[in-house]
């Protein structure tokens, strides 16, 4: 980098890449890491991070990553909790985004459920999930987001929720569009929500997507990628669940996530109604 | 940790360039009333590799109450002005800065006070755990078995600066010359 310029650029110009490589070379980077990698597993060396943090690909990452390794530690007081949050966080209504305006937002609509566990896989109850996403055009409420596809007036596309006491979430919205932005040469996002919880200690912190089956951007999406190993990628893609597709409304996508660790508080009552 | 049954975590991803609209909310900066008793202002500011401020990351800070209990109150997502919940979340501004009002956390069974912090950041492909520690007690940031385990200048980006009024200042760098200790556990 030429630029020595400490003040941060306008968000615009920092949404493009200085070099703009094409599909291909994006490509060839990706598989020479995802290579490089499984062969030093190959020779038992300590594995890297699943979602890998030095991903040249995803370009605005070079210089937005950390170059020494983390610091192992035990978690510690605070760290073995997490915020306590309920229904009183939010409002029942938060979990259709469908129903935030006056009309019916355009697309396909869909139901997507899953339940929170922890490694162990025991549910977490009294889960706040947040999630946010793209229109079924592919485009952002966010003032930045300026590339030329329609906003829609009855969808702005944020949800959240409290999980019951079985784990379980439930959204209703309406199946975002491919997002084109600007990594490199005619890039494009696979279709995807994001979702963010909290589990039950502050460690298992979580900040993710969520994708939909059989999606043809997989194999070109450096986001998608910094996972390096197939079989942890494939846990983002939500699964098409007919049980969950409601007649006439809506199709259904299950998705379960799992925090990393076992869960501190495994048990935690409401108290509140 | 016990392979028996153990399911694989969910993967992390990076929290993408347009992530306001879902993550903010009204006061979530504020996990204590601003000007309350006991109420400081912790802020600083989160640096890229070439020093240059990053103006779309998110800063989460979880910490005990000023006597050292964890909150277990409800609420953070919606704030009612007096409930101390222990949680909050900060977006950088145009000049790369996160604040928060909250209180010093208290000593937990006598060990080094500190917030926990998570950050997120567009470009940033997964969170980063590290702590904010009070700078006051120095026995105890001494007897901390991750600070002693650490140089004098990886230590100073995990300690914060008290400032004249009594708040706390303390930057965060995902990268490069006096690059923040991040954690894994």
């Amino acid at each position: 980098m030429t630029d020595t310029s400490t003040q941060a650029a306008a968000p615009e110009s920092l949404l493009a890449s200085p070099d703009m490589p094409t599909q291909r070379q994006i490509n060839a980077e990706i598989a020479d890491i995802h290579a490089d990698h499984t062969s030093r597993e190959a020779r038992g060396e300590t594995p890297a991070p699943v979602t890998l943090y030095d991903f040249a690909p995803y370009r605005s990452s070079v210089l937005r990553h950390p170059t020494k390794n983390p610091r192992l530690v035990d978690p510690e007081t605070i760290e073995l909790w997490s915020p306590a949050f309920g229904q009183r966080d939010v409002a029942a209504i938060e979990t259709d985004l469908t129903l935030q305006h006056t009309g019916e937002p355009l697309g396909e609509r869909i139901t997507v459920s899953g339940r929170v566990l922890d490694s162990w896989g025991r549910p977490l109850a009294n889960q706040l999930v947040e999630i946010w996403q793209a229109n079924s055009a592919g485009r952002y409420i966010h003032q930045r987001d300026q590339h030329p596809a329609p906003l829609d007036p009855n969808f702005t596309g944020a949800g959240r929720t409290i999980t019951n006491d079985n784990g379980e979430y439930f959204f209703t919205t309406i199946k975002p569009g491919p997002y084109p932005w600007k990594n490199h040469i005619n890039a494009w996002r696979p279709a995807h929500i994001h979702f963010s919880l909290f589990g039950t200690g502050f460690t298992q912190r979580i900040i993710t997507q969520m994708y939909f089956p059989g999606d043809p951007l997989f194999a070109l999406d450096p986001i998608y990628n910094t996972i390096r190993d197939q079989k942890a990628r494939d846990r983002l893609i939500g699964v098409y669940d007919h049980d969950l597709t409601v007649p006439e409304f809506s199709m259904g996508y299950t998705w379960d996530i799992v925090v990393d660790g076992p869960s501190a508080t495994w048990f935690e009552p409401e108290g509140e109604h | 940790m016990s392979t028996e049954t153990r399911l694989e975590p969910t993967p992390g991803q990076t929290i993408g360039p347009f992530f306001a609209f879902g993550l903010n909310y009204p006061k979530m900066h504020e996990v204590a009333f601003p000007h309350s008793p006991g109420a400081i202002v912790v802020g600083g500011t989160v640096y890229d590799g070439s020093g240059a401020p990053i103006p779309d990351a998110i800063v989460e800070i979880w910490g005990a109450d000023s006597d050292g209990t964890v909150s277990r109150e409800r609420g953070a997502r919606r704030r009612d002005d007096h409930t101390f919940t222990g949680f909050g979340r900060a977006a950088t501004t145009d000049d790369g800065h996160y604040e928060f009002w909250t209180r010093n956390p208290g000593p937990i069974d006598g060990k080094a006070p500190f917030f926990a912090v998570v950050v997120f950041a567009r470009g940033l492909p997964n969170k980063l755990h590290t702590r904010i520690y009070l700078p006051e007690d120095a026995d105890a940031l001494a007897a901390d078995p991750l600070l002693s385990d650490l140089s004098p200048a990886e230590r100073a980006t995990l300690v914060a600066t008290r400032t004249p009024d009594g708040g706390l200042r303390h930057d965060i760098r995902l990268q490069g010359e006096k690059e923040t200790v991040f954690l894994a556990f």
